[in-house]
C-alpha cells in the first residue's frame, strides 16, 4: 500500500471533479453557478490540504509522485490562479448564456492535471499529467462551439498541441533507450557528472523533451498556436490559460531540468538561452502593432515566459528563486489584467479593441488606476512589484555570468514597455468614445482590488514571498 | 531456425499490410488491411513470449477499434477518395524529407551506446518471468508499481468523455423521446373512443 498522504490534495481534487460532474447530471439545469461554487470550495479545501503538507521532500507511488519545497509553493499558485478564474469567468459566461455545468468540472480536472505535472518524478507521471490538463484545456479552448473562432482555436490548439506531445514522447523513449529508466532520481544518477558529455542520442532526446515542453509554456519557437488561440477562445477561457497552465507547465519545465538533467545543464543551457532570448524578443516587437488586447496579451505573456527562463537558464537556487518570485507576480498582474478585459462591455457587448478603453480614467477612474498599475507593473517600471521580479532573475543571470542574456532582456523589457504604456495612454489621454457598462460586479471588483494591492503591497513588504520562494527553490537543490 | 523464419513472415506482412493501408483505393479495403496489421503484429508478440498483450491486441484492436473504423467509413458520406487528391504529387517531397529524416537518425542512433547499467535498471521492476505467467507480470505490475499511472490515465480516459459529452451533445428542441412511464400509464379510456356507426351512414 503505498503512502497516500502526499498526494492527498490530488486525491481529493479528483474525487471533487467526479462530485462536480454528479451534481451537474442530476440537478438537470444547465446553469454553472451551484458546480462553480462547488469548483472553487474544491480549490480552497485542495490549498489548505497542500498547506499542510510540509516542504520536506517526500515521494510515493514507487517513486512516480514528489512532493516538496517546490510542489507547494507551485500548487499554491496554481491553486490560486484557478480558483480566481472560475470566480471571474461565471459571471462572463453567464451574461453570454454559455453557462455549462461541465466548465467548472473540467476546470477542476485540468487543475489536477498540473498539479500532478508540478509533482512528476518520473517521465510517465510527467506525461500522464501533462496530457489530462492539455486535454481539459484542448475542450475549455473550444468551449463556444457555436462560435467559429473558438472552434478553429480548439482545433489549432488540439493539434498542435498533439504534435508536441508527440516530440516529448519522441525524446522521452529516446532517454529510455539510453537509460533504461524513466525515473528522476535513477536519471539523475546516471547523468551524475564524470561520465563526460553523454551520448549524442540522449543530447536529441532532451532537445525533443525540451521542445515539448516549451510548447506547453508558449515559449519562440513553439508559439506560433498563442495568439490564435487566445484570441478565439472565450476570454475567461484565456484567462485561465494566460496563468495557471503557464505556471504549471513551467514548474514542470523547471523540474526536469534541474532534477534529473541537472548535471547536464552545460549541454541544454544553450537551448534555453535561446528561447529565452528569442520569446523575450518576439514578445516585445509582435506586440507593438496589436490592436486586439487579447492578441496583445498573449505576445505579452510569451515575453513573460522569455523573461522567467532567464531563471531556468542560470539553473541554480538562485535563479529558481527569482522565476518563482517572477510567477507569483505575474499570476496577479495577469489575473488583474483580465478582470478589467472581461470588464470590457459596451451595451452587453463585449469588446476587444485596445482603442475601445479609450478614456476609461474619466468614465470609471478606479478601474484605470487597477489598469495602469498592471501595465506599469508588466513593463516592470520600478517601485511596483513587476519590476521586482524582473530584477530577481536579472540579478540571477549577472551574478551566474550571462550578463548577455540579462542586458537582452532589460532591452526587450524596454521594447515592450512601449505597449505597455500604450494602453496607459489610450486610458488616460483619449477621449472616451462610450463607456463601459457598469457595475463590474462585486466578485471582478474584488479581485481587481486584491491584485493592484497585491502588485503594490509587494514593494513595501516583499520578505514574505521572496523568503518563501527561497526556501521553495532550496528543496530542489537539495540544500 | 523456424522461429526467425516465423518472425520474418509476421513482419514481412505486417510492413506490406501497413503499405496497403495507405496505399488502398477503398476505404473499406484499408481497414481490412488494418486488422491483416494489428494480427500479425499479434503474432510478433506471440513470438516475444508476450502472449497477453498478443490477446488484448486482437481482442480490442480487431474486435473494438477496427470494427468501429468500419462502421465510421460506412457510415459516414464522405468521399475518401478527395482526400487523397494530390497525393502522388506530394509523394517525392515526402519521400526526399523521409530519407534525409531517416539518414540523420541514422547517424545519431548507428552509435547507440547504452548507460553502464541501463539493463539491470530496466529489468529491475518487472517480476521474475519464469515464476509467473505474463498476465499476472502484467497485473502485478499495473495495479501496484503503476497503480498512479493506471489512475492517472483513467482520469484522462474521464476527461476525453466529459470533453466529446461537452462539445457535440446538444439538446435539440422537438425532438419526440420515448418516456416509457408516459407510456405505461396510457389507459384505454385516454385513446380509445367506441362510437356507434350507424350501417351506411360512416362517421
Amino acid at each position: 500500500m503505498p503512502n497516500l498522504m502526499p498526494a492527498l490534495p490530488e486525491i481529493f481534487l479528483a474525487c471533487a471533479a467526479m462530485a462536480i460532474l454528479m451534481l451537474g447530471v442530476f440537478r438537470k439545469k444547465d446553469d454553472m453557478r451551484a458546480t462553480a461554487t462547488l469548483a472553487v470550495v474544491a480549490f480552497a479545501v485542495t490549498a489548505l490540504l497542500v498547506s499542510g503538507l510540509g516542504s520536506e521532500r517526500t515521494t510515493t507511488f514507487g517513486g512516480m509522485f514528489v512532493i516538496d519545497g517546490f510542489a507547494v509553493f507551485m500548487k499554491t499558485l496554481v491553486l490560486v490562479a484557478s480558483g480566481l478564474a472560475v470566480v471571474m469567468s461565471v459571471g462572463f459566461l453567464e451574461r453570454e448564456e454559455i453557462d455549462r455545468f461541465e466548465y467548472p468540472a473540467l476546470m477542476v480536472l485540468a487543475t489536477l492535471g498540473m498539479m500532478m505535472m508540478i509533482s512528476a518524478n518520473n517521465l510517465m507521471s510527467l506525461y500522464l499529467g501533462l496530457e489530462l490538463q492539455s486535454l481539459s484545456l484542448y475542450v475549455m479552448a473550444a468551449y463556444q462551439r457555436d462560435s467559429v473562432r473558438a472552434s478553429e482555436a480548439g482545433l489549432k490548439y488540439f493539434v498542435l498541441g498533439a504534435l508536441a506531445s508527440g516530440m516529448l514522447l519522441y525524446g522521452a523513449s529516446l532517454i529510455y533507450g539510453f537509460a533504461g529508466s524513466t525515473d528522476f532520481e535513477v536519471l539523475a544518477r546516471t547523468f551524475a557528472g564524470g561520465h563526460g558529455a553523454p551520448h549524442a542520442g540522449v543530447i536529441v532526446g532532451i532537445v525533443f523533451v525540451v521542445a515539448g515542453l516549451a510548447f506547453k509554456v508558449s515559449a519562440v519557437p513553439f508559439h506560433m498556436w498563442t495568439p490564435d488561440v487566445y484570441e478565439g477562445a472565450p476570454t475567461p477561457v484565456t484567462a485561465f490559460f494566460s496563468v495557471a497552465p503557464k505556471i504549471a507547465a513551467f514548474a514542470l519545465f523547471v523540474r526536469v531540468m534541474v532534477g534529473p538533467f541537472g548535471d547536464l545543464a552545460d549541454q541544454w543551457r544553450q537551448v534555453i538561452v535561446f528561447i529565452s532570448l528569442a520569446s523575450m524578443i518576439l514578445g516585445a516587437f509582435a506586440a507593438i502593432n496589436q490592436t486586439n488586447i487579447k492578441r496583445l496579451m498573449a505576445y505579452s505573456s510569451i515575453g513573460h515566459v522569455g523573461y522567467g527562463l532567464i531563471g531556468l537558464a542560470v539553473g541554480n537556487a538562485a535563479g529558481i528563486r527569482g522565476v518563482l518570485i517572477y510567477f507569483a507576480i505575474y499570476l496577479f498582474m495577469n489575473i488583474g489584467a483580465f478582470a478589467v478585459i472581461l470588464s470590457m462591455r459596451q451595451k452587453g457587448r463585449m469588446v476587444e479593441g485596445i482603442e475601445d478603453l479609450a478614456g476609461l480614467s474619466k468614465t470609471s477612474p478606479m478601474m484605470a488606476l487597477a489598469m495602469a498599475i498592471f501595465m506599469f507593473s508588466m513593463a516592470g517600471i520600478p517601485p511596483l512589484a513587476g519590476f521586482w521580479g524582473k530584477f530577481y532573475v536579472f540579478m540571477a543571470a549577472i551574478d551566474a555570468g550571462l550578463v548577455t542574456l540579462a542586458v537582452i532582456g532589460v532591452l526587450a523589457s524596454v521594447v515592450s514597455a512601449f505597449y505597455y504604456l500604450r494602453i496607459i495612454k489610450v486610458m488616460y489621454f483619449d477621449e472616451p468614445v462610450e463607456s463601459f457598462d457598469r457595475p463590474i460586479g462585486r466578485a471582478m471588483g474584488a479581485i481587481l482590488a486584491v491584485s493592484a494591492i497585491v502588485i503594490v503591497a509587494f514593494t513595501v513588504v516583499p520578505s514574505p514571498l521572496v523568503t518563501e520562494a527561497e526556501a521553495a527553490a532550496s528543496t530542489l537543490f537539495g540544500e | 531456425m523456424i522461429q526467425a523464419l516465423v518472425f520474418y513472415m509476421f513482419a514481412a506482412i505486417a510492413v506490406a499490410g501497413g503499405v496497403m493501408v495507405i496505399s488502398a483505393r477503398n476505404p473499406v479495403h484499408s481497414v481490412l488491411f488494418l486488422i491483416l496489421v494489428f494480427f500479425n503484429a499479434a503474432g510478433l508478440f506471440l513470438l516475444l513470449g508476450a502472449e497477453f498483450l498478443a490477446m488484448v491486441l486482437v481482442v480490442v484492436y480487431v474486435g473494438a477499434v477496427a470494427v468501429l473504423f468500419l462502421f465510421v467509413v460506412m457510415m459516414l458520406d464522405i468521399n475518401f477518395l478527395r482526400f487523397r487528391e494530390g497525393f502522388l504529387q506530394y509523394l517525392p517531397t515526402g519521400a526526399l524529407v523521409g530519407l534525409v529524416l531517416l539518414v540523420e537518425l541514422a547517424l545519431v542512433f548507428g552509435t547507440w551506446t547504452f548507460a553502464p547499467d541501463a539493463a539491470s535498471v530496466s529489468a529491475a521492476p518487472a517480476p521474475d518471468v519464469a515464476a509467473v505467467s505474463n498476465t499476472e507480470a502484467l497485473g502485478r505490475l499495473i495495479y501496484t508499481d503503476y497503480f498512479y499511472l493506471f489512475q492517472a490515465a483513467g482520469m484522462v480516459l474521464l476527461v476525453a468523455m466529459v470533453g466529446a459529452i461537452l462539445l457535440t451533445l446538444r439538446s435539440r428542441p422537438g425532438v419526440r423521446k420515448q418516456d416509457i412511464a408516459r407510456q405505461l400509464a396510457r389507459r384505454k379510456e385516454d385513446t380509445l373512443e367506441v362510437r356507434k356507426v350507424p350501417s351506411g351512414g360512416g362517421i
